[in-house]
C-alpha cells in the first residue's frame, strides 16, 4: 500500500469513533437515495407495462386520463356507456385485427367485475407483450363462469369451484346482491402485477343474464350494462351497451386515422386514446410526487455530507502536530489538501459499499414476497447505470465539502511563508 | 554549509521589532553547534528558517550552498525532505503509525525514493538505535518517550541528510535518557559527517558540542 494511502487509512482508523458515525450517515443516505431511485424506476416500469399490445382504447367521451383509469386501472367510474351498435361498427372496421369489449359496473367484495369475451385472454397483454396465463382451472365457457385475478383468489382464499355472488355497484358493501345468479370460479390467473390481479372476469353475456334476472336493478345508474332490459335473456343475447373496448390493429400506421374516425363518430360521442400516450400523461401527473421523493433524498445526502465535513473540520484541530510534522518531513501544502480529500473519499466509498450492500440485501429479502404476492418483479441488483451516477454525485458532494477543511489545512501551511 | 547574511525576520503581527536580525552567521560542514537562549527568543524561528519552513523578510539564507530564499516553496519542501533531518522535543512521530511506517513516511518524501534512493533501511537504523524488533510494529504512541525519541532520530537520519536540526530534543527526557540520547546521536552524525544545529536552554549539554553559541550573540536584537 502506498504511504499516502496507508497514512489516510490509519489516520481514519485512529479516529474510528467519529469516522464510523459519518460513515453510517453516508451509508444511510446512499441507502435512501438508491432505494428511492430503484423503487421509482421499478414503479414507472411496472406502471408503463400495465397494458401493452393494445393500440386504442375506446369509451364514451370523457377525459383521456379518466378513460384510462377506469378501463385499465379499474379506478373511478365511466361517465357513460357506448352502444353495442357503435362497438360492432368500429370493431368491424377493416384496419381492426381484434377487439376486446369491456363491461364494468359490478363488483365482488370490493373487487371489480369485468364483463368481457374470450378475446380478452387471447389478446390482452402486459409488460413486454406477456399474455395472461392461468395458474389453475380454465377460461370461462358457460354464462355463469368466472375467472379470478391472482390477488382476488389469494386474499379471499378462493379456489376453482367456489361459488361467488356479484354485487351491483363497486363499493365493498352493496345493497344489491345478485344472489339468485351465483357465478362459479372456473379459473384463476397467474399474477401479473397489474390491475388484472384485482379483477373478476366474467363473460359479457353473464352480466347481461345476471341483470336480466337479478334483483332490483338500480337502473338509474348509467354504468349498468344493459340496464335491466327485459326478459329471461339467453346467454347468447347481445348486450345493449358496453363500457369500453380495446382495439388491436393490423398496422400501427392506421392508428391515428382510426382514432380520428372514432373521435368524430357521428351517432355517438366517443373517445379513442393511445394507451402509451395516456399512461405517460398520467405518470407525469405523478411527477410531483417523484420530485418530492428526490428532494427528500437530496436533503438526506446533504445532511450526511455536512456531517462528514464537520468531522473532518474538527479533526484538523486535534491533528495540528501531525500536520506540522508532515510539513517538516517535506510534505508540500497540496499533499495535505489531498490527504484530507482522500480521507473524505475513503469514508464515502466505505459508506457506499455499506449502503449498497444493505440495499441489495434488503431487496433480496423482499423480492420473493413481492413476486408471489403482487407479481411485481423487483430487480434485486440495486446497481444500475443510474445508481452509478448517484454514487458519483455522492462522492463529488463529499469531495466538495471536504475541500473546506482541506483548504484550511492547505492555506495554513502556505501562511508560514512570507 | 550554512551561511546567513543580513537576515531579518519579523512577525506579521509585530512588524515594529524584528524577532531575528542576523548580520552574518556560518556553520561549516561536520560542525556540531549548540545554540542556547531563553524560550521565546526566536530559537525555533531560526531553525525554521534553516529548514525552509519559514522564509525571512529580507536577507540571504544559504544551506549546502543553495539559496533557500530564492527557491519556490515546492523546491524548499523537496530540499528539506532530501537534505535536512529534524528532531523536536515532542510530536516527532505520527502516533498511529508504527516505527517502521514513520521512517518509511519520511523516505516517501525524498525525491527519487525507490531503487536509486540514497536512504537507508528502517530496520538497520532501528537496530542501530537499540529498538528491539518486538517494538517495531507497535503504534509509536504506545512506546516510551525515550524510545520515541530514538525512533525520531532514525526517522531524521533515514534520508542521509547533510544537516541535522534538533529543537530541544532532550527536554522531555530524564537525565539518564538525555545522556544516552546524545551518546547515540553524536557518533551517528560523526560517521556520516553531518552538521548539527542543536537548540536548547539546557547548558549542561554544551560539552557534547564542538561549538556553543548564545542566540543573543548571533542575533542583534537581544
Amino acid at each position: 500500500m502506498p504511504m499516502f494511502l496507508r497514512l489516510a487509512v490509519k489516520s481514519l482508523l485512529n479516529r474510528r469513533g467519529s469516522v464510523l458515525m459519518s460513515l453510517l450517515a453516508i451509508s444511510v443516505a446512499i441507502f435512501v437515495l438508491l432505494g428511492i431511485e430503484h423503487i421509482r424506476q421499478q414503479a414507472r416500469t411496472s406502471f408503463a407495462s400495465t397494458v401493452s399490445g393494445v393500440d386504442l382504447i375506446v369509451g364514451a367521451k370523457t377525459g383521456s386520463t379518466n378513460l384510462l383509469l377506469y378501463s385499465v386501472f379499474r379506478i373511478g367510474a365511466p361517465t357513460d356507456n357506448i352502444s353495442w351498435q357503435a362497438y360492432q361498427a368500429i370493431s368491424s372496421n377493416q384496419s381492426v385485427a381484434w377487439s376486446i369489449p369491456i363491461s364494468l359496473g359490478d363488483s365482488h367484495k370490493g373487487y371489480r367485475v369485468i364483463g368481457t369475451t374470450d378475446s380478452f385472454f387471447e389478446h390482452f397483454s402486459y409488460g413486454k407483450q406477456r399474455s395472461l396465463s392461468l395458474a389453475s382451472g380454465k377460461l370461462f365457457e358457460g354464462t355463469f363462469d368466472a375467472v379470478l385475478g391472482a390477488e382476488v383468489a389469494q386474499s379471499l382464499g378462493y379456489e376453482v369451484g367456489q361459488e361467488i355472488v356479484l354485487a351491483h355497484g363497486v363499493a365493498a358493501t352493496s345493497f344489491t346482491l345478485h344472489e339468485n345468479r351465483p357465478f362459479t370460479v372456473v379459473g384463476i390467473l397467474a399474477p401479473t402485477g397489474t390491475p388484472v390481479d384485482k379483477s373478476v372476469h366474467v363473460p359479457l353475456d353473464g352480466i347481461e343474464a345476471m341483470h336480466a334476472t337479478g334483483g332490483p336493478a338500480f337502473g338509474a345508474s348509467p354504468v349498468v350494462p344493459g340496464g335491466g332490459a327485459g326478459g329471461q335473456a339467453r346467454a347468447t343475447s347481445e348486450p345493449a351497451s358496453i363500457t369500453a373496448f380495446m382495439l388491436g390493429l393490423h398496422s400501427r400506421l392506421s392508428t391515428f386515422k382510426l382514432q380520428r374516425e372514432i373521435n368524430s363518430y357521428p351517432s355517438e360521442p366517443l373517445l379513442a386514446i393511445l394507451p402509451g400516450v395516456a399512461l405517460a400523461e398520467l405518470w407525469q401527473m405523478m411527477g410531483m410526487f417523484e420530485n418530492v421523493l428526490r428532494l427528500i433524498s437530496a436533503l438526506v445526502l446533504l445532511a450526511a455530507v455536512l456531517g462528514l465535513g464537520a468531522v473532518l473540520l474538527a479533526s484538523i484541530r486535534e491533528r495540528r502536530h501531525e500536520i506540522n510534522l508532515l510539513r517538516v518531513l517535506g510534505a508540500p501544502p497540496y499533499y495535505l489538501f489531498l490527504l484530507i480529500e482522500l480521507e473524505a473519499l475513503l469514508v464515502c466509498l466505505a459508506g457506499v459499499v455499506l449502503g449498497v450492500s444493505a440495499l441489495s440485501f434488503g431487496l433480496i429479502l423482499v423480492e420473493e414476497a413481492l413476486f408471489t404476492r403482487f407479481g411485481l418483479y423487483l430487480d434485486p441488483s440495486a446497481f444500475t447505470p443510474e445508481s452509478v451516477k448517484i454514487v458519483a454525485l455522492v462522492a463529488g458532494a463529499a469531495l466538495l465539502i471536504a475541500a473546506i477543511p482541506a483548504f484550511r489545512v492547505y492555506s495554513e501551511a502556505k501562511l508560514n511563508e512570507h | 554549509m550554512i551561511e546567513l547574511k543580513n537576515v531579518r525576520f519579523t512577525h506579521e503581527n509585530r512588524s515594529d521589532k524584528p524577532l531575528l536580525n542576523i548580520e552574518q552567521w556560518n556553520v561549516s560542514a561536520g560542525e556540531s553547534v549548540f545554540v542556547c537562549g531563553p524560550s521565546g527568543s526566536g530559537k525555533s524561528t531560526l531553525l525554521n528558517l534553516l529548514s525552509g519552513l519559514l522564509t525571512c523578510s529580507e536577507g540571504e539564507v544559504s544551506v549546502l550552498g543553495q539559496r533557500l530564499d530564492q527557491m519556490s516553496s515546492r523546491q524548499r519542501d523537496r530540499f528539506r525532505a532530501n537534505n535536512i533531518g529534524y528532531v523536536f522535543q515532542r510530536f516527532n512521530l505520527i502516533p498511529y503509525l508504527n516505527a517502521v511506517e514513520n521512517i518509511d513516511l519520511a523516505k516517501s518524501f525524498q525525491s527519487g525514493s525507490g531503487h536509486n534512493s540514497k536512504s537507508g533501511s528502517a530496520r538497520t537504523l532501528l537496530t542501530a538505535l537499540n529498538i528491539s524488533e518486538s517494538e517495531w510494529s507497535k503504534p509509536t504512541a504506545q512506546m516510551s518517550v525515550g524510545q520515541q525519541q530514538r525512533v525520531a532520530i532514525a526517522r531524521a537520519l533515514v534520508n542521509r541528510p547533510s544537516l541535522m536540526i534538533a529543537d530541544e530534543p532532550t527536554s522531555s527526557l530524564d537525565e539518564e535518557n538525555r545522556d544516552s540520547f546524545l551518546d547515540l546521536l553524536m557518533p551517528l552524525l560523526k560517521a556520516e559527517s553531518m552538521s548539527l544545529v542543536f537548540v536548547s536552554h539546557d547548558m549542561s549539554l554544551a560539552h557534547h558540542f564542538s561549538r556553543v553559541e548564545k542566540l543573543s550573540d548571533i542575533s542583534g536584537t537581544h
